[in-house]
């Protein structure tokens, strides 16, 4: 049943993309199909939960289309139904925002289309029970996402982000296309019930995971192939925007899932450790970007790496666990990993939003240009706080009940026997932690900046509030973060059938607890309770508040004495983002940035101002890119000399070819 | 008489090779085209001693395909051709003959080592032919590389094309269509290749394909 109007409602996406190229654009239509969208992902979202609640069997199912004789196979278990829910419910909201927010884009004909089959592609790639159908379904992820990235091709930073997202994008499909050749063997079999069922070689299995990693990585933004992400995710429409960080980086990670855990059977040990150590470093790393950045939307994308590293971290450890039978501590690790996954979707799409609204309102995405939003845009500034607070993980909402478990899983890795994982994890926890503070920082700074304080230029000064719908979904998300967030029981409870299916068992059940507690192992050693904790915030602020109120506002006067230092000043003489980030680059950036800040003074008498220029490099880019593109640029020059041959030395190179291969072939038996 | 058909089936591809040799030093282009036409003769006789030996009547027509437009009606057109180009006196320089030899030996050991060894498990009859069959297309094309002027390419080229039919009738059983198709396409290269000499040397007064290179402005 959920599976046969899955495929419905991914034939209804099909539908509105046609719909859409040939309707006329006028604003009605444009909201007509966007409602549309939302409407059939509601739907989806529907069977997904129900599929989910009542803990329904696998359903298949095989259409006629796709390769001869074959088909395509469809499959909808405990996993993709998980991930279908994490998808629907950030293709719905960005529907919903874009209600209001896609009407006023240039030219909407060039988002409409594949925005509708960019999500029919990542619905179908959750459904897809073959390597066919998989890799098919993730190609029409990927193109659909490439074109909307060039949607706005007249600029030339667009243009530049889709052809480094597009090569990336052939890389990772590439890399699958091996991790598929692998699973199926000699005879070919690329039902993924048929490699389920299969026991692989070790080293085959191995090599299989490894591709795995790199193919989903890069996809999912994992360090250090995540140069695409804060190129691409930002060129986008911010609804877009909102779905390819939000929510395809989430496919990517259902993509390892169900390659990691599910086909490939029994893990080695050292594949956690791989994981986790590259979850570790693109964690740190993502946010360390992040503080540097000066465009929102782009400082979003890094963020968005960081929060891939966490998710992976997760991941590994139930890795690692599970290839030591700790059930329990490999449910647990799992369900902080999916958990953080779904988590990130909800208050990264509302970022991304509250960017979008940002950019409609005040037409500027750079942090440094902005300031003092609040005023003008008070609910956006309200909803982006809450986005601020929930991913800088900060107790009742819901980024802390994710990390918090994740926490806990950590905490259990003395158990582990070997000992290279047993060093390793209090390593990565200790660098999932500065990930974790620099993140608040990041967003601190973010916010700080942007909303608070005075306007910095005249776009801050004359920004408005965004439309309805907009304003509808970016409450609809800070709602879904907060409801988690304080009952997170019921996420992982819902998750059970997934951790089941992933790692063998789930974690205890959470709704039968006392007091709405939730318990990761057994509730002697560690339990949390976001609605008493959110009770107890909310309790201490209104007691603080009024205190305050009481004993200090109502006998505070305002009186210009010295103003703080500076009466009447220019607003560029306020705290910017680069001051805010100097602290931090100063301890990090020397080493991993290579930062280097040169102070100009003028001489003394002259009248130009001071200056202090900052200087970065991207590591990851000076060690990996930068030489990959010199030695392409090496060979190409070299092999150009190829293109200006006479006839006569072209048939003789073909004729030297084939002697050359006659030879191998009576040497070589 | 089994000993004895495969002798003479043996005796025609030997002969084939040899005359490819020959074409590898004629200098003249009227000497080309004549044994080029030997060629085709040749190739005809031996098409259809395998006809005969196998028993399989189409490749007469094979055999009667080779015999009239290769040893017949192809020399004829490049006769004239060569003769309207004003080319029939010229002289090709034919870098080192002896140096050309000594490659077109080693080319023929090499397809015998190569085909000897691959098609161990082959009809007898076919396994030989095939081997001479690879020495005719190596020296074909080893005539492509060595020669200048595009006529001689041209018969390069068809001598090449003449041991794909050597090969395809030593194996048994190559249906009509696939060569009259052939031989349709070379008949169709002959046109092309005819009307291109015309137009390469309205333009530079020369068949000399390095007169081509000269003028390329792409050069670097």
């Amino acid at each position: 049943m959920a599976l046969h109007l899955a495929q419905w409602c991914i034939l209804a996406l099909a539908f509105v993309a046609i719909g859409a190229v040939v309707a006329p654009s006028s604003p009605r239509t444009i909201r007509t199909f966007y409602a549309a969208c939302a409407a059939i992902s509601i739907v989806v979202l529907a069977l997904a939960a129900r599929h989910l609640l009542t803990q329904a069997p696998a359903e298949t199912s095989r259409l006629p289309i796709g390769l001869p004789w074959i088909g395509a196979r469809l499959r909808i278990d405990a996993i993709s139904a998980f991930f279908q829910l994490i998808v629907n419910f950030g293709g719905f909201a960005a529907s919903l925002y874009a209600i209001g927010y896609g009407v006023d884009e240039e030219s909407p004909k060039r988002v409409l289309p594949f925005y509708a089959i960019f999500l029919a592609g990542m619905n179908l790639v959750l459904i897809a029970d073959d390597a066919f159908t998989f890799l098919a379904s993730w190609e029409f992820m990927s193109l659909s996402s490439w074109a909307l990235v060039v949607s706005r091709h007249r600029d030339r930073e667009n243009v530049q982000a889709g052809y480094v997202y597009l090569l990336m994008a052939a890389f990772g499909t590439f890399a699958l296309l091996l991790v598929f050749g692998l699973l199926a063997g000699a005879d070919g079999h690329y039902g993924f019930s048929a490699m389920r069922s299969a026991s692989h070689a070790s080293g085959l299995a191995g090599a299989a995971m490894v591709l795995a990693l790199v193919a989903t990585g890069s996809k999912a933004g994992l360090a250090p192939l995540h140069v695409w992400l804060p190129l691409a995710h930002p060129a986008a429409p911010s609804h877009v925007s909102a779905l390819m960080s939000g929510v395809m980086t989430k496919v990517a990670i259902y993509g390892f899932v169900r390659i990691v855990f599910d086909l490939l059977g029994q893990p080695a040990w050292w594949w956690g450790l791989v994981v986790l150590a590259i979850g570790g470093a693109t964690a740190t790393l993502g946010v360390l970007y992040a503080m540097f950045e000066r465009d929102l939307k782009r400082m979003l994308a890094y963020s968005t790496v960081e929060n891939v590293g966490v998710v992976f971290v997760g991941l590994g450890l139930a890795l690692a666990f599970k290839t030591n039978g700790m059930g329990s501590a490999a449910a647990l690790a799992f369900t902080a990993a999916v958990f953080h996954a779904l988590n990130h979707s909800l208050f990264k799409s509302l970022l991304f939003f509250g960017a979008g609204a940002v950019l409609h309102g005040t037409g500027e995405r750079d942090i440094e240009k902005l300031g003092g939003l609040i005023h003008t845009m008070p609910q956006t500034a309200f909803v982006f706080l809450g986005g601020c607070l929930a991913i800088s993980a900060l107790p009742p909402l819901n980024g802390f009940a994710s990390e918090w478990l994740l926490f806990q899983g950590i905490l259990l890795s003395p158990d582990v026997p070997q000992w290279g994982l047993k060093l390793a994890i209090p390593a990565i926890g200790a660098l999932l932690a500065l990930a974790a503070a620099l993140a608040g920082a990041c967003f601190v700074r973010a916010y700080g900046v942007a909303f608070l304080g005075r306007p910095r230029s005249e776009c801050a000064s004359g920004a408005h509030e965004v439309d309805l719908f907009s304003r509808g979904a970016m409450f609809l998300l800070l709602a879904a973060c907060v409801l988690t967030g304080i009952l997170p029981g019921l996420v992982i409870d819902a998750a059970a059938p997934v951790t089941i299916a992933a790692v063998g068992e789930s974690m205890p059940r959470q709704v039968s607890q006392s007091w709405l507690n939730i318990v990761p192992i057994a509730a002697s050693r560690s339990s949390y309770n976001g609605l008493l904790v959110m009770a107890f915030i909310a309790f201490t602020t209104i007691v603080a508040v009024r205190a305050i109120h009481k004993f200090a506002s109502d006998r505070l006067r305002r009186a210009p004495a010295w103003d703080c230092g500076f009466p009447n000043a220019d607003p560029a003489t306020q705290y910017t983002a680069a001051s805010f980030a100097q602290p931090i680059g100063r301890v990090f950036g020397e080493t991993v940035f290579r930062t280097r800040e040169k102070v100009d003074m003028p001489a003394p008498g002259a009248l130009r101002p001071a200056r202090l220029v900052l200087s970065m490099r991207d590591p990851i880019w000076d060690a990996i890119y930068a030489r990959i593109h010199g030695a392409v640029d090496y060979v190409s020059g070299r092999l150009n000399v190829l293109q200006f041959l006479t006839i006569r030395l072209y048939l003789s190179l073909v004729f030297a070819v084939l002697i050359a291969l006659l030879l191998a072939v009576s040497i070589w038996t | 008489m089994v000993q004895f058909s495969l002798d003479f089936a043996h005796l025609l591809a030997g002969g084939l090779v040899l005359i490819s040799f020959m074409l590898l030093y004629q200098d003249r282009m009227f000497g080309l085209l004549n044994v080029f036409a030997l060629h085709a003769v040749v190739l005809s006789l031996s098409v259809s001693w395998q006809a005969y030996v196998q028993d399989a009547p189409h490749l007469y027509i094979t055999a009667a395909i080779a015999l009239g437009l290769k040893a017949i009606l192809i020399p004829i057109a490049l006769h004239r051709v060569v003769v309207r180009l004003g080319i029939h006196r010229e002289i090709e320089t034919v870098g080192g003959i002896g140096l050309t030899m000594l490659a077109g030996m080693g080319l023929v050991a090499l397809s015998m080592v190569v085909m000897l060894r691959v098609t161990g498990a082959a009809d007898p009859l076919a396994r030989e032919d095939l081997a001479f069959a690879l020495s005719v297309i190596l020296l074909g094309l080893l005539m492509m590389v060595t020669r200048r002027n595009a006529v001689s390419q041209i018969i390069g080229f068809m001598s090449l094309e003449n041991g794909l039919i050597l090969a395809a009738t030593g194996a048994k059983g190559m249906p009509l269509v696939v060569e009259i198709s052939v031989a349709f396409s070379v008949l169709v290269a002959l046109i092309v290749i005819g009307v291109f000499l015309f137009r390469i040397r309205e333009r530079f007064d020369s068949v000399d394909i390095e007169a081509l290179d000269e003028v390329r402005g792409d050069r670097s």
